[in-house]
């Protein structure tokens, strides 16, 4: 009678657990899996969805593969290592990220987000689809240090993986395509369209304060030609003039090798920006007020300096104080908990 | 009885002579593009074989891989075959000599002259991971020297040769190496330095194809490696013995595309 009793027990606390976890694998709130939404107040995504359309097995085999230290050489490191949830997928307070052995790179996690809109990824734009991005992390001596085909030996070694393989794509074949597909799925979910800016533009019920409609208006005004809505950047690159940094990261030149492309960097989007600090690409600004102080005062005169940066000799953007807090103030609706908070995103 | 025999048999040679081969275009059926690598008139021979470049440099080769793709054929009579795109991409690599044999199936003719890219258009190069199958798949190349593929900056390496001489300055282990890795499709978004060479090889003068069923001909290519060293430009192992994603990239792409010739055709 009372193994019978503990058995129950047992059973009720297993269902409860196996609930829970159906509860948090879904991105919706009321736990059904949506499939990949594109938000009523932004443009046709990039990437080719209907081609490649999200599964929830796909989904979950993604996101398994985005927290699986498994990718690094040494199996100490994974993507969701640098790239922090709560700080909208950025490696909060770190101005650049270590890799295996605490090796550091050279440029600042950028958030993870609205990538289905994106043209091109990295600083330097030197990826040019998302299903090849995840190589560059795995393949660079000082993130992952690993290389593409040994993941794909460890996860064909591996005893959790092919049975996601076959839920996903149907069979135990384990692929790069399948295992970059995957991951692609992964991110395409991650869309931030949640914030108090997108309510009131989508007129949820949601209105601006005073200040934050200031700040609106004063971000329009100043900001929004490169930092362009609804995703908050022009996806071009420019040099904002925070100056010639001591490693000489001439950013999209090493790509392109075209001269006025030196000391240009792809222009950030500022969704979840309060959340994301540091800043630039080398996360040398530890605040938003040293972000708003550089482009008011302190823009440097360097090759390439971005036009809008620059009117008749003077450099950077005229902001008083008092705008600069109105801004801020506007800048703080772009922060979307339900994203950061999303328990579908987390490791599980 | 002999004289009947010598008679016979003197006219099937003259029929064989006189009448053209009859070809059915309907009908696919095998050619073999033989890549084979050399250094002006030696075999390329890796790490133990020397050669001297057009600067006077002595120098060994310890790795050699390119990509051909994008193969079309024609016939004396102007027909133009086009290998499927996906079935057209082949990686050549010196240490894998099956690597060397590119066996297609192509409509049976004569055929007079062969195109091909030296890399990976453009195209392919902005293509979702599920459209990059075999050798275009970065998960297919070992790890290390043999990588086709750059991560970062991303693309195909189109052509590879890596070796070592003692013009080369040493690096921090001492060693003296040359790196030749040269790809750089044109960019994604804004014209950026584009290295896709294509080339087309005229076979008459030295053997067309004959490619009918039953025959297996095979069309005798030559890689000149020392032209890859030198010819519209010739490298300074001392200055350029790493060039990869830079402007002098365009020189010796500019080079190896002329480093390709027909030698021969075996029509048996």
């Amino acid at each position: 009678m009372k193994h019978q009793w503990l058995s129950f027990l047992w059973a009720g606390a297993l269902a409860w657990v196996l609930l829970g976890c159906a509860k948090s694998v879904s991105p919706a709130a009321d736990g059904k899996f949506t499939g990949f939404v594109a938000p009523a107040n932004f443009p046709k995504p990039v990437y080719d969805i209907p081609a490649y359309p999200v599964t929830q097995a796909g989904f979950e085999l993604g996101r398994k593969l985005f927290y699986d230290a498994r990718l690094s050489r040494d199996n100490t490191i994974s993507c969701g290592s640098c790239h922090i949830q709560g700080a909208a997928f950025t490696h909060h307070g770190h101005d650049v990220s270590h890799g295996i052995e605490d090796r550091l790179g050279k440029r600042n996690a950028p958030a993870l987000q609205n990538m289905a809109w994106y043209t091109s990824f990295m600083w330097d734009g030197g990826v040019g689809h998302l299903d090849m991005q995840p190589i560059a992390p795995i393949e660079n001596p000082v993130e992952m240090d690993e290389s593409l085909a040994s993941v794909i030996a460890k996860l064909k070694a591996s005893a959790d993986y092919p049975p996601l393989f076959e839920k996903a794509f149907g069979s135990r074949d384990i692929s790069s395509a399948r295992m970059l597909q995957a991951m692609s799925q992964f991110m395409n979910m991650l869309v931030s369209a949640n914030s108090k800016y997108d309510r009131v533009m989508r007129k949820e019920g949601d209105s601006f304060t005073a200040d934050e409609q200031a700040g609106y208006e004063l971000f329009k005004a100043r900001c929004a030609t490169c930092h362009q809505e609804p995703l908050f950047t022009n996806q071009q690159f420019m040099n904002n003039g925070i100056g010639i940094g001591p490693n000489d990261d001439k950013g999209r030149y090493d790509i392109s090798l075209i001269e006025k492309d030196k000391y240009t960097f792809k222009v950030p989007s500022l969704r979840n920006v309060m959340i994301t600090a540091p800043y630039m690409h080398d996360g040398r600004l530890r605040t938003i007020d040293a972000v708003l102080r550089h482009y008011a005062e302190e823009v440097q005169a360097s090759p390439n300096l971005a036009p809008g940066l620059n009117s008749g000799g003077r450099l950077g953007i005229p902001l008083t104080a008092n705008e600069r807090l109105r801004i801020k103030a506007f800048l703080a609706t772009l922060t979307d908990d339900s994203f950061i908070r999303n328990p579908a995103f987390a490791e599980q | 009885m002999i004289s009947i025999f010598l008679m016979t048999t003197l006219a099937l040679v003259a029929c064989k002579k006189d009448t053209a081969m009859q070809y059915d275009p309907n009908v696919k059926s095998e050619i073999t593009l033989e890549f084979d690598n050399v250094a002006g008139d030696k075999e390329l021979q890796l790490n133990t074989g020397s050669y001297t470049n057009a600067s006077g440099q002595t120098f060994n080769v310890s790795l050699l891989q390119y990509f051909i793709s994008n193969i079309s054929l024609t016939t004396a009579d102007g027909r133009v075959y086009t290998v499927p795109q996906l079935e057209s991409y082949f990686l050549v690599k010196e240490q894998d000599v099956a690597s060397q044999k590119i066996k297609l199936m192509v409509p049976e003719g004569e055929y007079t002259s062969v195109s091909f890219m030296i890399g990976v258009d453009s195209l392919r190069s902005t293509r979702p991971i599920g459209e990059r199958p075999g050798v275009l798949d970065p998960a297919n190349y070992p790890a290390g020297h043999e990588g086709m593929y750059w991560s970062w900056n991303a693309g195909y390496i189109f052509y590879k040769m890596e070796g070592t001489s003692a013009a080369a300055p040493a690096d921090p282990t001492g060693n003296r190496k040359f790196r030749f890795h040269i790809g750089l499709f044109g960019g994604m978004t804004a014209p950026t330095i584009n290295n896709i060479k294509m080339n087309t090889i005229e076979l008459t003068a030295n053997g067309t194809a004959k490619v009918k069923t039953g025959r297996k001909p095979v069309v005798h290519f030559l890689h000149d490696i020392l032209k890859t060293m030198g010819g519209t430009t010739n490298v300074d192992l001392a200055a350029n013995s790493t060039v990869m994603v830079s402007p002098f990239s365009a020189n010796i792409a500019n080079n190896y595309v002329k480093a390709f010739a027909h030698e021969h055709t075996h029509n048996e």
